[in-house]
């Protein structure tokens, strides 16, 4: 043990290593998703988006949980189910449009779900599936099991109806629910300044929980440890039966908003980020990418002797390896049946 | 009449643009206008007239039917279709209630510019062919323009008009090229027009499935069976009187439709020529729409719940089979 600074937040040396994996798991699982495009053109359809750059965030979060807990979140969900141990071959299956995907080719990128490991679904629509891990915990404090849900959703989500009300009815009940406000600075083009008045005030965005009497923190999503430590105090709150709690956790996402959008024929690609192609500001984003939170943890383990070189090397080459196994047995799957189309409309009585 | 060649979403911004220098009450409000110096918009008209948004549909739409009321023409840009949803009140029990409530006292002029149907691996919830759900709603009009140039006429239509009009265009059609009329360039709203005459069957579609139906009348015409296609251009109000005359020339509809079945505008109309148009069919009417299904992800699912020219073509030789094939 060198670094006299780290804190491990009373995690033992092996789940540190473990967050670490699964923070490389889930950038290299997005770095192939964005390969894909350039080397398989054509097999990505649609609109992807990224989690590259909130991995601390999503695994930190992750950790806080015990089975039984669930989570819902955006379109931006590939980092989720990962931290939570779904099926990577499945997942990328998924997102190539494969009848072996997660939700047998029907959702997508945008809608992945696993909900034998809690992750309920995703909404598409900004700030709709907020009400969602609201009334998932209402459904949990009814069973009273003391499970917590917690809801993922993005800065530009905040700005929605769906957001107040929903933080409105949790406080007041005192549902078991924490608010996990991924603060990226963007929403799609636009900055958080442009659109939300506590950012323009020079405020953080958790000082909306005010408004609602609940608590409001604000975390440095790039360190998984503080992520953890900030949602278990906010966990423990709400297994307690004291009610929700909004965390806002800064990232900086590492990629554009999403690929390119364009009709069929015109192939797709990850483009600039929208802080150099909107904003020009190249020096920011060239900060973002020197605070890359994977390198950073590595790092902070590695200075704090919980992690040496040879492991870290080997967790990287097991996700390579896990990833390009995602990647050929999804290009080689099959595609869902034509006619499957017409299935799963209604849910049928169970035989 | 002078023409150029652009794109259809270049054709939209283009009628934007001149309305917005012709009239100084026109605003353009969305997500993705403007936010930043050196936008085009944001150079001709400044930042009170051209307003980056929070996403915040609700206050969006509900503040552009408030600027109406106190005398401004807004243009929100939604973006896509499925974001209007968020506002639905605002949309379809709000701005389009307020002129009939007050007795004609007050007036919402404002358009709500979205697209649609983007069956481009959009999946669940960005894909949707949902005019349906407003084409009934009185007080409301609808466009979904097919062509460049009917791009152009009917937004600059749609700013001029008195009434809240969702103007919904294409998302596959957003690069196609065509002419477009240089300058001030209305097109009529209810006022279909006939992209191709025929006299054995009418032919009648929308936005992407028009390029679609000239097609299938093209791959029929090999066989001699001539097909008319008729583009509504708006479906609120909608010409039924130039599908009826045609129906009475042809005796023959089949109605082409990305909707799904019972949420279409061929509903409508099936049920529009069926009453008044019964005397001069020779067959039953033929509805080749979107299946009832969401969309799925992957591409053999989207393609399967889509009406293709493949199937346009079989539902015309059964209309034609049916009733022989000439008079
Ligand atoms: C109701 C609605 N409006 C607009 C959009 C288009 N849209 C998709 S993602 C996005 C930005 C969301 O930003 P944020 O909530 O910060 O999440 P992030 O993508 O940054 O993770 C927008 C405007 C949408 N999907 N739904
Ligand atoms: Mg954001």
């Amino acid at each position: 043990m060198t670094d006299p600074a780290f804190d491990p937040r009373g995690l033992a040396p092996d789940r540190l290593v473990e967050l670490y994996r699964q923070m490389v798991r889930i950038r290299e699982f997005e770095e192939r998703v964005k390969r894909t495009f350039a080397e398989h053109p054509g097999v990505i359809r649609g609109h992807t988006h990224l989690a590259d750059g909130a991995e601390a965030s999503i695994v930190g979060s992750v950790a806080a949980l015990r089975p039984g807990d669930q989570l819902t979140a955006t379109y931006r969900c590939h980092g989720y189910p990962i931290a939570l141990g779904s099926d990577t071959a499945a997942m990328m299956a998924e997102i190539y449009g494969r009848a072996t995907g997660t939700c047998g080719g029907y959702g997508g990128s945008m809608h992945l779900c696993d909900p034998e490991r809690g992750f309920l679904g995703t909404s598409g629509i900004v700030g709709q599936g907020i009400p969602h891990a609201t009334g998932a915990a209402w459904a949990a404090q009814i069973r009273g099991d003391r499970d917590v849900v917690l809801g993922f959703f993005g800065d530009g989500a905040s700005k929605q109806g769906a957001f107040h009300e929903s933080l409105n009815i949790a406080a007041l009940w005192k549902l078991p629910v924490v608010y996990v406000l991924e603060n990226n600075s963007f929403s799609a083009g636009v900055r958080t300044e442009q659109e939300d008045a506590n950012a323009a005030a020079g405020e953080p965005l958790a000082t909306k929980a005010k408004a609602y009497s609940m608590p409001g923190v604000t975390v440095d999503g790039g360190d998984p440890l503080a992520v953890y430590d900030a949602l278990s105090a906010a966990v423990a709150r709400a297994r307690a039966g004291e009610g929700p709690t909004l965390v806002e956790s800064r990232v900086y996402r590492l990629s554009a908003h999403g690929n390119s959008i364009a009709p069929p024929g015109v192939p797709l690609h990850y483009p600039e980020h929208e802080a150099i192609s909107r904003f020009g500001a190249v020096e920011e984003y060239e900060a973002a990418k020197r605070g890359d939170p994977v390198p950073r943890f590595r790092a902070a383990l590695v200075a704090a002797g919980v992690l040496g070189d040879a492991p870290a090397r080997s967790i990287a080459a097991d996700a390579a390896e896990e990833m390009q196994h995602a990647v050929d047995t999804a290009l080689a799957a099959p595609f869902p049946e034509p006619a499957a189309a017409l299935e799963h409309v209604y849910a049928e009585a169970p035989a | 009449m002078s023409t150029h060649e652009t794109t259809y979403i270049g054709a939209v911004m283009e009628a934007i643009d001149q309305e917005m220098a012709r009239d100084e009450r026109v605003l353009l409000l969305g997500q993705s206008v403007g936010g930043r110096p050196d936008d085009p918009f944001v150079q001709r008209y400044g930042e009170n007239r051209v307003r980056v948004t929070p996403i915040s549909e609700t206050a969006e739409i509900g503040m552009a039917v408030g600027a109406a009321l106190a005398g401004m023409r807004p243009v929100v840009d939604a973006t896509m279709a499925e974001f209007l949803l968020v506002a639905m009140d605002q949309v379809v029990n709000e701005g389009n209630r307020f002129h009939h409530m007050s007795g004609g006292r007050v007036r919402v002029p404002m358009v709500l510019k979205a697209g649609y149907g983007f069956t481009a691996g959009w999946a669940g919830q960005h894909t949707g062919s949902i005019y349906g759900m407003f084409m009934g709603v009185p007080g409301l009009k609808v466009a979904l323009p097919s062509t460049p140039a009917d791009a152009k006429g009917l937004m600059a239509t749609a700013i001029r008009d008195d009434n809240p009009v969702l103007f919904l265009h294409h998302y596959l059609l957003t690069l196609d090229r065509g002419e477009v009329p240089d300058g001030e360039h209305l097109v009529p709203f209810g006022q279909a027009v006939i992209r191709r005459p025929g006299a054995d069957v009418t032919l009648v579609a929308t936005g992407w499935t028009v390029p679609m139906a000239l097609a299938a009348a093209a791959t029929l015409a090999a066989d001699g069976i001539e097909a008319e296609v008729i583009d509504p251009r708006t479906i609120a109000p909608l010409d039924t009187a130039t599908v009826l005359a045609s129906v009475r020339r042809t005796g023959r509809l089949v109605l082409v439709d990305q909707a799904t079945r019972h949420a279409s505008v061929a509903a409508v109309l099936a049920a529009e020529v069926a009453e008044a148009g019964f005397d001069a069919l020779r067959a039953p009417i033929v509805q080749v729409t979107g299946l009832d299904a969401g969309i799925a992800y992957s591409r053999p699912m989207e393609e399967h719940v889509l009406p293709d020219e493949a199937k346009v073509v079989a539902a015309v030789r059964r209309v034609v089979e049916h009733s022989g094939t000439r008079v």
